[in-house]
């Protein structure tokens, strides 16, 4: 074969710079949060002297694993504060970013299926409406009219009792919104570096002032950890703890169809979210696994389950085939809310915990994250989900909202 | 799907067990006097092990008992199943010397055995008697 036959090689979207001895920070971590905190820090703080360290490829971890879901349809008020403000930033970013990500505002239905489900669902919308977040009660008439393939009859395990609505919400290519950040930090200056693990932490005193690599010693004025299940690994070496339990979670796609899913539905009680991707495969979402797992895989009878939930709800899928399964590790914390602001190592901030639903947030965590970084104390936006919540008991419980996994 | 070793059934499919999450964490000696940091601690904050860990699980669907396991996080590999207030044994299989009570009961489960059976064709050897430690009254039961 004669390479005359090949293609140009598309151009690059960043370059792969070696690591200087010293920038004025780091992020550790080059998955969507670490990239969206590289691009703020430069664009709303002028601080373009920092590096992305990533211990594999970029967006290899969570980043390119989640189900794209995107809804910012949460309970209380420093959730849906928080989340609302990221799906306006995803609602202007292709254009900011200059590049088209495929964000697609087809909707996401929650279903309710018991009589609990119904009253958590009808409270959240009243709540999401009170915030500004646009939201509907549906009965299973009209779930039937906006998503045709949902098998509403009433003689199935679990029948749909009717679903929360968010139009405003959708999907988005979760692989190209990591590239779209990327070459915009890669054109402020932003040095991305690959194959480049942390391996433990330089300080004097309470104080971090460098991190250590399996590519030599870096100085840095301040850390920002973006590092989703291994967060947990990365605090030990700087000598903290987290409340975070790291679990694989699966999801999965079929074969191409034809389109046939026009939005996308998520149900808590029977562990089941499918959308349909813009290429033609049903992409769909299972629950954690129960254990702690840092393995990027999990059980199968966690995929059987989903499927069985899937196949009821949506009869039609009994024809179409599982064609590959994957998992990531999730960084999962008590309350189902994340965690991001400062730690006891001065210089040192953490964004985590973000567990099965943290793709959504991207933009505003890396927003905030950023402010927090450059400025050492917290955005409005963050401040409730700092560390400290722990021990003053403030949690704010979104098990509701968030459930099994989205 | 894990193939978990309980002692007193033997080798039973993962779905049959229920997760429990860190073992030893012992309940606070004197609530009365701990902080909010120590509360917090003790409430929120586990170990969230990288490697081998040492994890509690109940055999819901069977006989309904509690004991201890050491399980890699990344492999997953079940490397020790051993009883409830018994020390944890380290990865090697051995037990690791501690002022911990029952500790009959945890040679037996343990003793020269670097890789404790997990198969189910040897469960005797995993299972000591019931009796010589508690199954129902895990320290620190959170969950
Ligand atoms: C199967 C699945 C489905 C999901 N579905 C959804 C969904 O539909 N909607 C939603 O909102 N969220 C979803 N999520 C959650 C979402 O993917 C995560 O919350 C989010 O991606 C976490 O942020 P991140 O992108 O920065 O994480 P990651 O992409 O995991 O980035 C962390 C990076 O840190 C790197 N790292 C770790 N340790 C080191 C070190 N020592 N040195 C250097 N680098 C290191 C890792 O290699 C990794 O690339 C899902 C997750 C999974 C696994
Ligand atoms: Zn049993």
């Amino acid at each position: 074969m004669s390479t005359q036959q090949l293609p140009e090689h598309p151009d690059f979207l960043w370059r792969n710079p070696e690591p200087k001895s010293s920038y004025d920070a780091v992020i550790v971590g080059g998955g969507g949060h670490g990239l969206a905190t590289a691009y703020f820090l430069a664009k709303n703080h002028g601080m373009t002297n920092i590096a992305v360290l990533e211990k594999g490829w970029l967006a290899g971890g969570n980043m390119a694993r989640n189900t794209t879901i995107i809804r910012s349809n949460y309970l209380w008020d420093e959730s849906a504060a928080i989340y609302e403000h990221a799906l306006k930033l995803w609602e202007i970013l292709p254009e900011e970013l200059e590049y088209d990500f495929l964000f697609s505002q087809r909707g996401v239905m929650n279903l309710a299926h018991t009589l609990g489900d119904v009253r958590e669902s009808m409270r959240r919308v009243g709540a999401n409406k009170l915030n500004g977040v646009d939201a509907e009660w549906l009965d299973p008439k009209q779930v039937k009219e906006l998503c045709p393939i949902l098998n509403i009859n009433d003689n199935i395990r679990y029948p749909v009792m009717g679903a929360t609505y968010q139009p405003r919400a959708g999907i988005a290519k979760h692989d190209h919104v990591a590239w779209a950040f990327a070459r915009k930090c890669d054109e402020l200056g932003v040095d991305i570096i690959q194959n480049c693990e942390v391996t433990g932490f330089v300080k004097d005193g309470d104080r971090v002032t460098g991190v250590k690599t399996n590519r030599g010693t870096i100085n840095t004025e301040k850390v920002g950890l973006c590092a989703a299940g291994h967060s947990s690994v990365l605090a030990e070496m700087a000598g903290f703890r987290l409340p975070i339990q790291s679990h694989p979670l699966q999801a999965l796609v079929s074969e191409l169809h034809e389109p046939v899913h026009p939005t996308v539905v998520m149900s808590n009680h029977v562990h089941v979210y499918v959308s349909q991707a813009h290429k033609g495969e049903l992409v769909m979402g299972a629950g954690v696994d129960s254990y702690n797992g840092y393995g990027q895989r999990g059980s199968f009878h966690v995929i059987e389950h989903q499927m069985a939930a899937a196949v009821e709800l949506f009869p039609i899928f009994a024809r179409a085939h599982v064609l590959r399964t994957w998992g990531g590790i999730v960084d999962t914390t008590l309350d189902a809310s994340p965690i991001v602001g400062n730690t006891p190592v001065e210089n040192m901030f953490v964004n985590c915990g973000w567990g099965t639903g943290g793709f959504k947030a991207t933009p505003a965590a890396g927003m905030t994250f950023a402010h927090n970084i450059a400025t050492g104390t917290p955005h409005r936006l963050n401040k409730p989900f700092a560390l400290e919540r722990f021990e003053t008991g403030a949690l704010i419980d979104e098990h509701g909202a968030a459930a099994v996994a989205h | 799907m894990l193939l978990i070793s309980c002692p007193n059934c033997g080798s039973r499919d993962e779905t049959e067990f229920h997760y429990g999450g860190q073992a030893h964490v012992p309940y606070p000696e004197n609530p009365n006097e701990l902080s909010d940091r120590q509360w917090a601690e003790f409430l929120f904050y586990r170990d969230n092990t990288k490697g081998a860990f040492a994890e509690r699980w109940l055999h819901s669907t069977g006989c309904r008992q509690w004991f201890n396991m050491l399980r890699d996080t990344v492999t997953y590999e079940i490397q020790a199943v051993y009883p409830m207030g018994t020390p944890r044994p380290d990865a090697a299989g051995r037990v690791t010397p501690d002022t911990g009570t029952a500790s009959t009961a945890a040679d037996s489960t343990t003793t020269g055995n670097a890789s404790p059976d997990i198969s189910g064709t040897n469960a005797s050897a995993t299972a000591p008697s019931t009796s010589s430690f508690s199954t129902t009254a895990p320290e620190g039961a959170t969950k």
